[in-house]
C-alpha cells in the first residue's frame, strides 16, 4: 500500500478507536459528576490538613494538581491497562487484529480517548479545586508547563499501551495488578505530597511512572519558590527523563504487543473460546 | 504472487489445543480440533462447512483469518500463505460470526460500523453510502441511530452481519451467521449472501454451518466435517445422490423397550437415529434397500412397538451425515432455524 494510504488508514484507525470515548462523555455525563467530585473529596481532605498544620498556601494548588493528575492514572490503571482484555471479551479484539490496520493506532485511539475523557474530568477538578480553595496561580512559564503536562501524558499512555499489552495474556490476573498498583502508586508517586519526602531513591523507583516526574516539574513551575527546597530533580532533567520514559515505553508496548500476540496466537488464547 | 485459481487451499491443516488441567478434570491433554485437513475452494464460490458442534469450523476459519497459527499443514488465502504473509490476507478477508456479541453499546448502529470501516482506511462519505445501502439491506435502516445497547440480540447478529459486507472483502468468511436467529431474518440474510455473491462473482464466502438446510440451500458445495476431519466434499446434491441405492425412511413408534439394540442387530439397516420426543420415539432409517423394511418393521411389532407414522423421504444432508459419522447431525438440539 503506498505510504499515504498507510498514513490515512492510521489516522482514520486512530479516531476511530478514539470515537466511542470522545463520543461516550456526551452520552454518559452523570459518570463525571462522580469522577470530578471524587477526586476533589480527597483533595480537600488534603487542603484541610495542610491548612491546619499552617502550611504556605501554595500546598493548596498543589494538591488540587495532584488531584487532577490522579484522573489520569486512575484512568490507565482502570481503562487503558485492562481495554485489550476486555476487547477479547466482547470480541472486538479479534475484529481488530483482522484489520488491515497498525495495532499501534488502535492502541493509539484507546490512548486519545482516554485521555479526551479523562481532561475532561481533570479539567472539572482544577477548576472547581481552583475557585473552592483559592488557589495562587503563578506559573514562570505557560509554554514550559503545557510542554511538561504533554511529555507526561505521553510517557504516562505509553506505559498504559505497555500494560494492556501485558494483559491481554494475562487477564485476570492483571486485574489484581492494577488493584495492587493503585493505592503504592498513590503513596510513592506523590500524588498530595512533595515525593522528595520519600527519600531520593524511592522517588527514583517512582519515576518509573511518569507522573512521579511529570508532577514534580509542573509543580516547580507553578511555584518555584515553595519548591525550591522540595523539588526531586531540576525541571530539565525531569524533562530529560520524561521523553526517555515516553520512548521506552512506546517502543516496549510495541515489542510487547506483537509478542504477546504471536505467542496468543499459537496458544489460541487470542479470541474467546467457543463462539 | 501466483493465484492458482484457487480462493482458499488448504493443506494438511491440523490444529491442536493443549488444554489445560483444571479445564479437563485431571490432566493436561490435546484436542485435535483440525486434522490434516485439505480443502479446495475456487473463486466465486459459495462454500459451506456442515458440522456439528465442536467439529472444527470456527478453528477452520480462524486459521484462515490469521487469528491461530496451525499446528501443521499450510492454508492459502487467494494463494497467500497465512501464516506468513498475514497482513496481505488481512487487506482481502472479512470475518462475521453469528455468535459475536462486538461493539460497543453506547455507539450506534452506524457509528459502529463507521468506526469498523475507519480500521480499513475507507472515507468517511463513502463508509456512510455503504452503511446505509446495508443497513436497508438487513432490515435496519430505521435502527441506524439506536445505540447498540437498545438492540436486541438478533439485531445486534444484523448489525455485525452488515459489516462483513462493508469492507468489501474478496474472501467472505462467515461462522454460523444464522445461528439463534428466526426464521425470516436467517433466511433474509441467505437470500442476500446469494445475491452478493451473484453480483460480485469475483468474491468468495467460506460459510459454516451446523443447519444441514442452510448448507443444502445455499452452497455451491459443502464439506461434511466431523472432529476435525473432512469426511465428504462435494455438491449437495452430489452427496445427497451418494446415498441413492439407500432407502431413507422416518418412522414414529411408541413403546418400550431398547430399539436401538434391536435396530443395530437388524439386517437391513445401515444407519439409524432414535430420538425420543415426549413419549413416542422418532427414528430415521437408512436402508440399504426398501426391502429391508417389511423386516425391521416386523421386528419393531415383535418387541411391542406400536407404528404411528411411516415416511419414505428424499435424503437430506442430514442423512449423509449420519451415514458418514454413524450420529445424528443436530444431536440434540433443535434445528428450528433451519425450516
Ligand atoms: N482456544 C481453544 N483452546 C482449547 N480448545 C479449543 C479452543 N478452540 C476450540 N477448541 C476445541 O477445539 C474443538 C473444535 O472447536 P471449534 O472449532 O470451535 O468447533 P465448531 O466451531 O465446529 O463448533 C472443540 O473441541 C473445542 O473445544
Ligand atoms: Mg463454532
Amino acid at each position: 500500500m503506498p505510504l499515504r494510504a498507510e498514513v490515512g488508514t492510521f489516522l482514520r484507525t486512530a479516531w476511530g478507536r478514539a470515537y466511542p470515548r470522545v463520543i461516550g462523555m456526551s452520552r454518559e455525563k452523570s459518570w463525571i459528576l462522580f469522577d470530578v467530585l471524587l477526586p476533589l473529596l480527597q483533595v480537600s481532605a488534603y487542603v484541610f490538613i495542610y491548612r491546619a498544620i499552617g502550611a504556605p498556601r501554595e500546598f493548596t494548588g498543589f494538591v488540587v494538581l495532584g488531584g487532577a493528575m490522579t484522573a489520569y492514572w486512575m484512568n490507565i490503571l482502570w481503562s487503558m491497562a485492562s481495554q485489550l482484555y476486555w476487547e477479547k471479551e466482547t470480541g472486538n479484539l479479534e475484529l481488530y487484529l483482522i484489520a488491515p490496520t497498525s495495532r499501534m493506532a488502535i492502541l493509539l485511539g484507546m490512548a486519545l480517548g482516554g485521555i479526551a475523557a479523562t481532561t475532561l474530568r481533570a479539567v472539572g477538578v482544577l477548576l472547581l479545586g481552583t475557585l473552592l480553595f483559592r488557589v495562587p496561580l503563578a506559573p514562570t512559564s505557560v509554554p514550559a508547563l503545557v510542554g511538561v503536562f504533554l511529555l507526561t501524558l505521553i510517557a504516562l499512555y505509553g506505559l498504559g499501551m505497555l500494560l494492556a499489552s501485558l494483559f491481554l495474556l494475562w487477564g485476570r490476573e492483571a486485574w489484581h495488578l492494577a488493584n495492587l498498583l493503585q493505592e503504592p502508586v498513590f503513596l510513592l508517586s506523590g500524588f498530595y505530597f512533595p515525593v522528595r519526602a520519600l527519600g531520593f531513591f524511592v522517588a527514583l523507583g517512582a519515576s518509573l511512572v511518569p507522573i512521579t516526574l511529570g508532577l514534580d516539574a509542573m509543580r516547580q513551575l507553578l511555584y518555584p519558590r515553595m519548591m525550591e527546597g522540595l523539588k526531586f530533580l531540576p525541571v530539565g532533567v525531569e524533562l530529560g527523563a520524561l521523553a526517555g520514559l515516553g520512548v521506552a515505553f512506546l517502543v516496549l508496548a510495541h515489542r510487547a504487543l506483537r509478542f504477546f500476540e504471536d505467542l496468543a496466537r499459537r496458544e489460541g488464547r487470542l479470541t474467546l473460546r467457543g463462539q | 504472487m501466483a493465484l492458482q485459481g484457487f480462493s482458499i487451499e488448504t493443506q494438511d491443516l491440523t490444529r491442536v489445543f493443549r488444554v489445560k488441567r483444571r479445564e479437563a478434570r485431571g490432566q493436561s491433554r490435546e484436542i485435535v480440533a483440525l486434522d490434516r485437513v485439505t480443502l479446495t475452494v475456487r473463486r466465486g464460490e459459495l462454500f459451506g462447512v456442515l458440522g456439528p458442534n465442536g467439529a472444527g469450523k470456527t478453528t477452520l476459519i480462524k486459521i484462515l483469518a490469521t487469528l491461530l497459527s496451525p499446528t501443521s499443514g499450510t492454508a492459502r488465502v487467494l494463494g497467500i500463505d497465512v501464516a506468513q504473509n498475514p497482513w496481505e490476507v488481512r487487506r482481502r478477508i472479512g470475518m462475521v460470526s453469528g455468535g459475536e456479541s462486538s461493539g460497543y453499546g453506547l455507539l450506534t448502529v452506524e457509528e459502529n460500523l463507521w468506526m469498523f470501516a475507519q480500521f480499513y482506511g475507507i472515507p468517511g462519505r463513502e463508509a456512510r453510502r455503504r452503511i446505509r445501502e446495508l443497513l436497508a439491506i438487513v432490515g435496519l435502516a430505521d435502527r441506524a441511530r439506536t445505540k447498540v445497547y437498545h438492540l436486541s440480540s438478533g439485531m445486534r447478529q444484523k448489525m455485525n452481519f452488515a459489516r462483513g459486507f462493508l469492507t468489501e472483502p474478496e474472501v467472505l468468511f462467515l461462522d454460523e451467521p444464522t445461528i439463534g436467529l428466526d426464521v425470516g431474518t436467517a433466511r433474509a440474510l441467505r437470500t442476500y449472501i446469494r445475491e452478493w455473491l451473484d453480483e460480485h462473482p469475483d468474491r468468495t464466502i467460506l460459510l459454516t454451518t451446523h443447519y444441514m438446510h442452510e448448507a443444502d440451500e445455499l452452497c455451491d458445495r459443502v464439506a461434511i466435517i466431523d472432529r476435525g476431519r473432512v469426511l465428504a466434499c462435494d455438491a449437495p446434491a452430489a452427496l445427497k445422490r451418494g446415498l441413492q441405492g439407500e432407502a431413507v425412511f422416518r418412522l414414529t413408534v411408541d413403546g418400550e423397550g431398547d430399539l436401538g439394540a434391536l435396530l443395530a442387530n437388524a439386517h437391513g439397516v445401515v444407519r439409524f437415529t432414535a430420538e425420543a420426543r415426549d413419549g413416542p420415539t422418532e427414528l430415521s432409517l437408512i436402508l440399504a434397500d426398501e426391502g429391508a423394511l417389511v423386516p425391521v418393521l416386523a421386528a419393531l411389532q415383535g418387541a411391542g412397538a406400536r407404528l404411528l407414522s411411516l415416511e419414505k423421504r428424499e435424503p437430506t444432508l442430514e442423512d449423509v451425515f449420519l451415514r458418514l459419522v454413524g450420529r445424528a447431525l443436530s444431536e440434540g438440539e433443535a434445528d428450528a432455524a433451519s425450516r
